[in-house]
Order: C-alpha cells, then sequence, then structure tokens
C-alpha cells in the first residue's frame, strides 16, 4: 500500500489508471450488457444429405432453393429449431389441406434425417438454433416450477389452456395440449412461433424463463388429479356435459323411481 | 261479427243437429258460421262438436290394486330383506368414511387428497344413499297404501267470527280517539314520514364515488412499457417480428393497489410489418416501426384479450370469443364487443426503452354508466 502511495505521482500513473478504468468498464459492459436476439447457421447434422431430403420431399411447397411458392412459406432464415419442431413432431411434411398443420404419430423421418433437414435450411440463412440441453432438462424444484406456472398463466394459459390440455382459435385453428410433448419441442416452438403462435425471443422470456415454463408443465403432466377423474381438463364443456347428463340423469330417474307405485 | 247472443244460439242449433262428422275431418270457425247465418260467400261447413258430453260424470276412485306384498307373504318377506339389505349397505358406507378418515389422512401430497376423497366420498355416498333408498322401498312396498279422502276445509271464516272481528278493531280505533285528537294524528303521521330519510343518508357510506378512476390508468408521458410479471423494461429491439409480450407500466409492483392498477393498465404488444396496417392519419407516430401496444382488456366485459394469431393477426377474447384485426387497429370483427381496444401511444427513449407518449386516449375496458 505505501509502495503504491509512493508512486501516485509518477508520470506513468494516469495512464494506468485509465487503462484500469475502461478494463472495468468493459468488463462490466460485458457482463451486464443485454444481449441481442440470437441467430446461428451451425447445427448437427449433414446439410449436402439434407438438401437431397429437402428436394424429394418439401420442394413442391417450397421451391427448389426453399425461396417459397404459392403452396408454401420461404425457408430461408427460419432456422433449424423451425425445421426440427416442424418436421420432429410430424406437422411437416403436411398431411392433409387443414385450416393447420396437423401433428401426427407415425412420423416419415429418423432423427438424423431431421437433423440433416435443418442443417441445409440452417445453412441458408441465420435463424433460432436446435436449443442446447442445458435449458431443457425439467427442474424438480418448487421455486422453478411456481416461476414457470406464473409465466405460463400470463403467456400461455390463454391458448394451451391452464392445465396445458390446448383450446380452439378461430376458424378451425386450435392451439394443441402440452402434455406429452418433448420439451425440446415446447422450446422451440417458443422460439420460433409455429403456425399462429407468436414468437417468444429470449428477450421476451430467457432461457432460463423457458425451463421453468418447461418444468412446470412437466410437474403438472405428473401431478394426480386431486377430484378423482380430471374429465380432460378442459373446463367447463366436458364438466357441465358431465353434470348434466350423468348427474341430472341420476337425479331424474331417481324422481321416477320415487314416483312410481309398487308393483 | 255477431254478438255474442247470436253466436251462442247459433252453436246451439249447429250442436243441436248433430252431424255424423268424423272428428278432425270438418272444418269449423265463427266466422265461417257467420257467413252460414247471413248467407254469405263459402260452402256451409261442419262443425265438430268433439262429441263433448254437457257434463262430465265424477269417475270415482279407481279400484284399489293390491301389490305384491300385500297378498303374497312370500313377496313381503323379500321386500323385507331388501329393505334391510339397502340399510346394511348405508352400515357399511358409514364404517367404510370412518376406515377412510383414519387410513387415508392428507399428507399433502395430491396423491393422499385424491385417495382421501375417492373414499370419504363414496363412504359418505353410499351411508345416505342406502338409507334414504331403503327408506322409500320400505314405505313403497311394505307401508300402508290405503287411499283416503280427505275433505278440504272453506277458508271463509264464520259469519260471527267475521263480525267479532270487525268490532274488535272498531272499539279499538274509537278508544285510542284518533279521529277526535286531530293533531296526534298529524303529528305521528308526520314523525312517520321522517323516520325513512336517514336511510337515504345511509346510501352514501356505500363508498366513495369513482371519481376519474375508471378513465385513468398507470400510463402516462415516459413511463416504461415493462415485461409482466417481472416488471423489466422492454427494448424496441427486442421486440421481433411475429412477438407478442405482455406488458404492465414500470413500477407497477410496487404502488399502492398493483392488481387494481393492472387489472386496467395491462397491454399486448406486438410487432407486423408495418406496410401490413392500416392507415389512420389520427394515430400517426403512435407505433415504433411496427411495434404497436393494445390495451389487454376487452371492451366486452374485460377478459384478457391475449390470444394473438401471428399469422391472421386476429386478436381473439378467451371468454366470449370477440376477434379484434390488428391490420385495422383492433376492429372489432367478430362477437359481443362493440368498441376496438384502445390504442397506448408509444415511442422509444433515450436510452432505447419503449415508453408510452401518455396515456390511453379513451377509457380502458367494457362500458359504464357516465361514459355511456
Amino acid at each position: 500500500m505505501k509502495a503504491l502511495a509512493a508512486r501516485r505521482r509518477h508520470p506513468l500513473a494516469l495512464v494506468v489508471l485509465i487503462a484500469l478504468g475502461l478494463l472495468v468498464m468493459g468488463a462490466a459492459y460485458a457482463a451486464f450488457a443485454p444481449r441481442p436476439a440470437e441467430a446461428s447457421t451451425d447445427a448437427r447434422g449433414d446439410a449436402d444429405r439434407g438438401r437431397e431430403l429437402f428436394l424429394a420431399n418439401c420442394s413442391t411447397c417450397h421451391g427448389l432453393q426453399a425461396q417459397g411458392t404459392r403452396n408454401g412459406p420461404t425457408l430461408i432464415g427460419v432456422g433449424a429449431a423451425s425445421v426440427d419442431f416442424q418436421v420432429g413432431t410430424g406437422r411437416m411434411p403436411l398431411a392433409a389441406t387443414a385450416p393447420q398443420a396437423p401433428d401426427r404419430e407415425d412420423i416419415d423421418f429418423t432423427e438424423q434425417d431431421v437433423a440433416d433437414l435443418s442443417a441445409w435450411v440452417a445453412s441458408l440463412a441465420p435463424g433460432p438454433a436446435i436449443p442446447d440441453g442445458e435449458f431443457l432438462e425439467p427442474l424438480d424444484d418448487d421455486e422453478a416450477i411456481a416461476d414457470g406456472g406464473e409465466l405460463f398463466r400470463i403467456n400461455c394459459a390463454m391458448c394451451h389452456n391452464v392445465a396445458g390440455a390446448g383450446g380452439a382459435l378461430t376458424r378451425g385453428k386450435v392451439a394443441p395440449p402440452l402434455m406429452g410433448v418433448e420439451p425440446v419441442h415446447v422450446y422451440e416452438a417458443m422460439v420460433t412461433g409455429p403456425q399462429s403462435m407468436p414468437v417468444f425471443n429470449d428477450a421476451n422470456l430467457t432461457p432460463e424463463q423457458k425451463q421453468n415454463i418447461i418444468s412446470y408443465l412437466t410437474y403438472i403432466e405428473n401431478q394426480p388429479a386431486p377430484g378423482g377423474l380430471s374429465l380432460g381438463s378442459i373446463g367447463p364443456v366436458s364438466e357441465g356435459l358431465f353434470a348434466w347428463l350423468v348427474g341430472l340423469g341420476a337425479l331424474i330417474g331417481c324422481a321416477v323411481w320415487l314416483g312410481a307405485k309398487s308393483s | 261479427m255477431s254478438t255474442s247472443g247470436e253466436q251462442g244460439g247459433l252453436a246451439k242449433r249447429l250442436r243441436g243437429k248433430k252431424r255424423n262428422a268424423r272428428p278432425g275431418t270438418a272444418v269449423a270457425t265463427s266466422e265461417a258460421a257467420v257467413y252460414d247465418d247471413q248467407s254469405g260467400p263459402g260452402t256451409e261447413v261442419e262443425r265438430d262438436t268433439g262429441h263433448l258430453p254437457d257434463r262430465f260424470a265424477n269417475p270415482g276412485l279407481r279400484p284399489h290394486v293390491h301389490r305384491m306384498a300385500d297378498t303374497d307373504p312370500a313377496a313381503a318377506r323379500r321386500a323385507e330383506r331388501q329393505v334391510t339389505t339397502l340399510f346394511g349397505i348405508s352400515a357399511i358406507g358409514t364404517v367404510m368414511l370412518i376406515v377412510a378418515y383414519f387410513a387415508f389422512p392428507l399428507e399433502g401430497t395430491f396423491e393422499s387428497i385424491r385417495l382421501s376423497n375417492l373414499t370419504l366420498g363414496l363412504g359418505m355416498g353410499l351411508s345416505l344413499f342406502g338409507l334414504g333408498v331403503g327408506a322409500v322401498h320400505w314405505a313403497k312396498t311394505l307401508m300402508p297404501d290405503s287411499d283416503v279422502v280427505e275433505e278440504r276445509h272453506d277458508l271463509h271464516g264464520s259469519d260471527t267470527d267475521r263480525e267479532m272481528a270487525v268490532d274488535i278493531l272498531k272499539t279499538g280505533t274509537d278508544e285510542s280517539g284518533i279521529g277526535r285528537r286531530p293533531l296526534i294524528r298529524n303529528s305521528l303521521l308526520g314523525a312517520a314520514a321522517l323516520l325513512p330519510l336517514p336511510g337515504v343518508l345511509l346510501l352514501g357510506d356505500l363508498g366513495p364515488l369513482p371519481g376519474r378512476k375508471l378513465s385513468e390508468t398507470l400510463w402516462g408521458e415516459g413511463v416504461r412499457l415493462a415485461s409482466d410479471p417481472s416488471g423489466t423494461p422492454i427494448r424496441a429491439s427486442d421486440v421481433t417480428l411475429g412477438s407478442v409480450f405482455h406488458v404492465i407500466p414500470e413500477g407497477l409492483n410496487e404502488s399502492s393497489h398493483p392488481l387494481e392498477e393492472k387489472a386496467k393498465a395491462a397491454v399486448l404488444l406486438l410487432r407486423i410489418e408495418p406496410e401490413k396496417v392500416e392507415d389512420v392519419p389520427e394515430r400517426e407516430g403512435w407505433d415504433v416501426d411496427g411495434i404497436f401496444a393494445y390495451s389487454k382488456i376487452c371492451t366486452h366485459v374485460g377478459c384478457p384479450v391475449a390470444l394473438y394469431e401471428q399469422q391472421t393477426h386476429h386478436l381473439l377474447c378467451p371468454c366470449h370469443q370477440s376477434t379484434f384485426d390488428v391490420t385495422q387497429h383492433c376492429k372489432v370483427i367478430f362477437g359481443p364487443a362493440k368498441r376496438a381496444l384502445p390504442q397506448l401511444p408509444i415511442s422509444v427513449d433515450d436510452e432505447g426503452y419503449l415508453i408510452a407518449q401518455r396515456d390511453f386516449e379513451e377509457p380502458v375496458g367494457p362500458s359504464y354508466w357516465e361514459r355511456g
């Protein structure tokens, strides 16, 4: 300390001080500055094989260069995450002309095929990448689940139902149920905003918040219904139908029996 | 139309003819009958009397039919056994309830709640239902079912009783002297008329008048748009195309009544290509490069309008399916809502954060009395 005090009038002291100040400011900026929405071109998979798969399966609607046609949008810049979601959940290739692409159980492509397709589409222009495993693991932490639940109710529940059971949109479109959906697909849907769904980029919901939402969904999926029958958790429609048909039916049956004369 | 006397006579005449009409084939109306009487146009029609007798005879009681249990002792014993079984089921239900209460205590897990609810409910259901069904079955099969006639009493009191009551009232009036002492009568009327007035004063205690609370929100010049629920301010650069942000005014979480304020100030922020949106000169400069902010409170009954379809740019209210078109500044295109969602004019501050230019131009949410 004494040595430092003795040299404070050294001609180079000012230079050292400014250099130190700049260093601290730079480090602080790098640590705290908001990061812009990121986009990348890298993706696991073989882009050349992906191009062949694309030409054989997708180019009829999306064009030979993925530039889009009257039958399908351009895929330039949609990113690997979008391809992984659309093809990985069976929405693409489109199974039928419908208000929205139906998701299918039987997917025509292997995981490697999907990765190759994603790699080729990602090589066309930067776009959201397939998320890392780090934020896909559902947390078994009460705080994370509670936070995820609040975020889900604010951002997702109006379309996907508060229990994630899905719901109706306009003109035959639906928000699909979220029970049994892979965490990676939930994450990709938030990042890319497929079809009617809006985009929730990393500035809107941070990767940690997305992970909390996934944790909440996993939690309610494994949570038994405290009342016995959940009736699909779709609210007044199924509950009302049950009350009117089964409940009132039983009451009417009792009333008829009360009024009938014994034989 | 003829007079009622003529009609009555006519009806009697027609009925007297006893035509051999099959029921339902003949058409008869009073108009037709009038024409018939005045030799008017149209053919003569037959009147179906419905073959009703002038007076219905009392059919009396139907012969009493005995039940199986009344005539057959074996059936009676069977019914007895059934009733006993039902009461037995009720007893089993009660025991099950008591056992379940101790066997499946609530441990805070959903599984234990489910098991407890199910067993307690089933036990109580069995015990009450068995008891009720058993009692009714007992009454229906084994208790006497003979028909009994009870005459209905006259509601009218006897003349002597009525005169006595009137006398009592008259004597009372005379003895009070209310007719002879007008001063007392008038002061009584005055006092009674004043009595309800304090009640009117008490209406004032129902609460303060809302004032301008319904037409003002937390938004104002320079208030930053923040993320719901964290309250982090939002940068214009973060709102990418197709994004939707659920927005509250910055500082809402620290206000004295956050929920009340949020119910008015909640905003939906979204970005679409500016050229897709219809140009309205009055709203020039209310958006930031296609970033639009609209009130999230439905103008129908105030639900949060938050279902945004990114491709059609429709905003849908989950309660009654009111649909607002973002490309037409949230005009109502379907559903019960009557007014467009109010738009919040926004701009960007020096640091790149989105801020409100001012409060909403009109009250948000559903209509109320003063708003009209």
